[in-house]
């Protein structure tokens, strides 16, 4: 029984994990671009719902409702004013810049928040859980499940059944061809990225909520995320859940062997299926 | 073909290399003399700044002539660490007999991390190899006989004993503390001409000019029959080997270990790519004005804390998107001057004119 109890609290997490993956992967479906300071963007996003809560007294999921445009227009700006300079053949100013970025957030943070752990407060659903068959979950890891499940649908809806989809599908495969259809590739990239920094935020406020956090966690939630993506498939958003779930039931196998072998079972798991099946476990040419 | 009273020759050399030459021998004649006559503290300082440079050193080749961008370095300075620690406490050899060891350990270890890690692209391989550094630091964290999350000391009399350390004490008349910080700078700066000489080497080499061409047009070098992929695995095993063996050195002089510290992305990879980007990525003076750099800010914004590193990250940012190729290669746009010149050039010989007519006959 207690098995079946880490296990279902693995792939609960796994959906936090894949909620960290999902704007990862969609940045670099469609731009090829690996945001190296995607960890250090879900903790500033956790910071401002924070602020947000503290300040002005909201509710954290208003909270969040609150942030998302804010974010949105965050990563608009980045990716016109920024990242959009970096983009070519070369795979060196997309990896410095953002690698750079991550350090310039991390310290950002450290200097304004102090290195002190946060928390989010959801009130009385923190510790709030339901019955579930023969184990009981909490409240909170099956909403993160939930989210988790909606955004995939969302998004999966969003590239497949809207124009704006079509036009992200087609920047992907050919911006130059794009181009000559009246899309502006680098337009596109921005509202892709602001879209990554919704999905961003929405990871932020259940990373919040649901245990301490500081200015430093972020590469940590990075690597997470990478791995979510590669042990799934590039491409395949159902695949970045299966990675998360993978990685989330790993470590808390791990853990509920010794302690200690919580991160360091994930890692294994993602090193396993790296060697196995480095495609991952669903690839997908998008 | 017609006689020609002068033969064509392949010079890589330039005169500003020359000059540079002759100053470098005397710089590096006044470094081995150095603890002659400059502080203890600057000592320090000085051998900081060696293994800053060499560690930029060794990413340089890594990520700006193979192609190989790895954040995760970190893994072999502190497997590196680790394997001296491990000969120095548990084996009882000497700490600068276990340097050879710790490289030797470090490039073993890079042969398996290869095997995961260069199943990823580009990209890709980036954030693997920093999994493969946080898998190492969790790793040695279990080892409990080396002090386990927390980390351990080497003995007081491991350093006061090593090779080397009491013949520099009679030599200089002073502590053996001292003494142990002048081997260890000396070692350092050995170690940091042999890493750019090797380096230097390997590029003018046939190796060297395979990588450019991998770096250049991957379809076109492979279709000349350079084996890519060997190529990488070689420099991927070579740089493993020297930061191991820095790792170690670095360790010897701080004499206190812990997983956390060993196995750091800011310590041992951010500053590295900030010095290689900020100095000019892809050439081997770039680390060298990027360390220089690196150690003035350091002086002057280190009391700031997390600021200074936002300074560095925000300078890094600037630096890659308005000037690739760093300051040194700003400075060679202008004038034209390589120290460590690569390109062959032709040089003696008959006037070009005169030369097509020839090749014809």
């Amino acid at each position: 029984m207690i098995w079946i109890d880490t296990i279902i609290q693995g792939i609960l997490l796994g959906g936090l994990y894949a909620l960290f993956a999902a704007g990862l992967s969609l940045v670099f479906g469609i731009m090829r671009l690996v945001n190296l300071a995607h960890g250090d963007l879900i903790v500033l996003g956790a910071f401002l719902i924070l602020v947000l809560v503290t300040a002005l007294g909201l509710n954290p999921f208003l909270a969040t409702l609150v942030a998302i445009p804010l974010m949105f227009a965050l990563g608009w700006g980045l990716q016109l004013v920024i990242l959009n300079r970096t983009l070519g053949d070369d795979i060196l100013p997309p990896l410095l810049v953002t690698f750079g970025l991550s350090i310039v957030i991390q310290n950002g943070l450290l200097e304004g928040f102090s290195a002190d752990s946060q928390r989010i407060s959801a009130g009385a659903l923190e510790t709030a859980s339901i019955p579930l068959g023969p184990v009981t979950v909490g409240v909170m890891p099956l909403l993160t499940f939930l989210s988790a499940l909606a955004v995939i649908v969302a998004l999966n809806q969003l590239f497949y059944r809207t124009s704006l989809g079509r036009a992200f599908r087609a920047t992907s495969d050919d911006p130059v061809t794009a181009g000559l259809m009246g899309i502006e590739p680098n337009r596109i990239f921005a509202v892709a990225t602001g879209i990554a920094f919704v999905v961003v935020t929405i990871a932020a406020l259940y990373l919040g909520t649901r245990a301490n956090f500081d200015p430093t966690i972020g590469p940590a939630r990075l690597i997470y995320a990478f791995e979510a993506v590669i042990i799934g498939g590039l491409g395949s958003l159902w695949g970045t859940l299966a990675g998360g779930i993978i990685i989330g039931v790993a470590q808390t196998v791990g853990a509920a062997i010794n302690p200690e072998w919580q991160i360091l079972a994930g890692h294994v798991a993602f090193l396993v299926v790296l060697a196995v099946r480095p495609r991952g476990l669903f690839p997908k040419g998008l | 073909m017609t006689t020609t009273s002068q033969k064509w020759t392949v010079e890589t050399r330039t005169a500003a290399s020359t000059v540079f030459a002759v100053i470098a021998a005397v710089a590096v004649i006044a470094a081995f003399a150095a603890p002659l006559f400059v502080s203890r503290s600057m000592l320090q300082d000085l051998f900081f700044i060696l293994t800053m440079l060499m560690l930029a050193q060794n990413w340089n080749l890594l990520a700006g002539y193979a192609g190989l961008v790895s954040v995760g370095q970190q893994a072999f300075v502190g497997a590196g660490a680790y394997a001296m620690f491990a000969v120095v406490i548990l084996g009882g050899l000497d700490p600068v007999l276990a340097l050879p060891v710790a490289g030797i350990f470090a490039a073993a270890l890079a042969i398996p991390t290869a095997f995961f890690v260069f199943r990823l692209d580009g990209a890709y391989f980036a954030i693997g190899t920093w999994v493969i550094a946080e898998v190492f630091g969790l790793l040695f964290a279990q080892w409990k006989a080396l002090g386990g999350g927390t980390g351990t000391s080497l003995p007081r009399d491991a350093t006061r004993d090593m090779f080397g350390v009491p013949f520099v004490k009679e030599l200089f008349d002073t502590k053996s503390s001292a003494a142990a910080d002048i081997v260890t700078y000396w070692l350092a700066l050995v170690l940091a001409l042999a890493t750019v000489g090797f380096i230097y080497w390997l590029l003018r080499s046939k190796q060297g000019i395979g990588l450019a061409s991998v770096r250049d047009n991957l379809q076109a070098a492979r279709s000349v029959g350079v084996n890519a992929s060997r190529l990488k695995l070689v420099v991927y095993v070579a740089t493993a080997f020297g930061t191991g063996l820095l790792g170690a050195l670095i360790y010897i002089q701080t004499a206190r270990i812990s997983p956390d510290a060993a196995f750091s992305v800011t310590d041992w990879t951010a500053y590295v790519i900030f010095i290689v980007v900020i100095g000019g990525i892809g050439t081997l003076e770039g680390p060298f004005v990027g360390v220089l750099v690196f150690f003035i800010l350091q002086n002057l914004f280190a009391d700031y804390g997390s600021w200074y590193l936002l300074i560095l990250g925000l300078i890094g940012i600037v630096v890659m998107l308005f000037a690739p190729r760093g300051l040194w290669g700003l400075f060679t746009d202008k004038t034209g001057i390589q120290l460590f010149p690569i390109r062959r050039r032709l040089a003696g010989g008959p006037l070009v004119a005169h030369s097509r007519e020839d090749t014809h006959g």
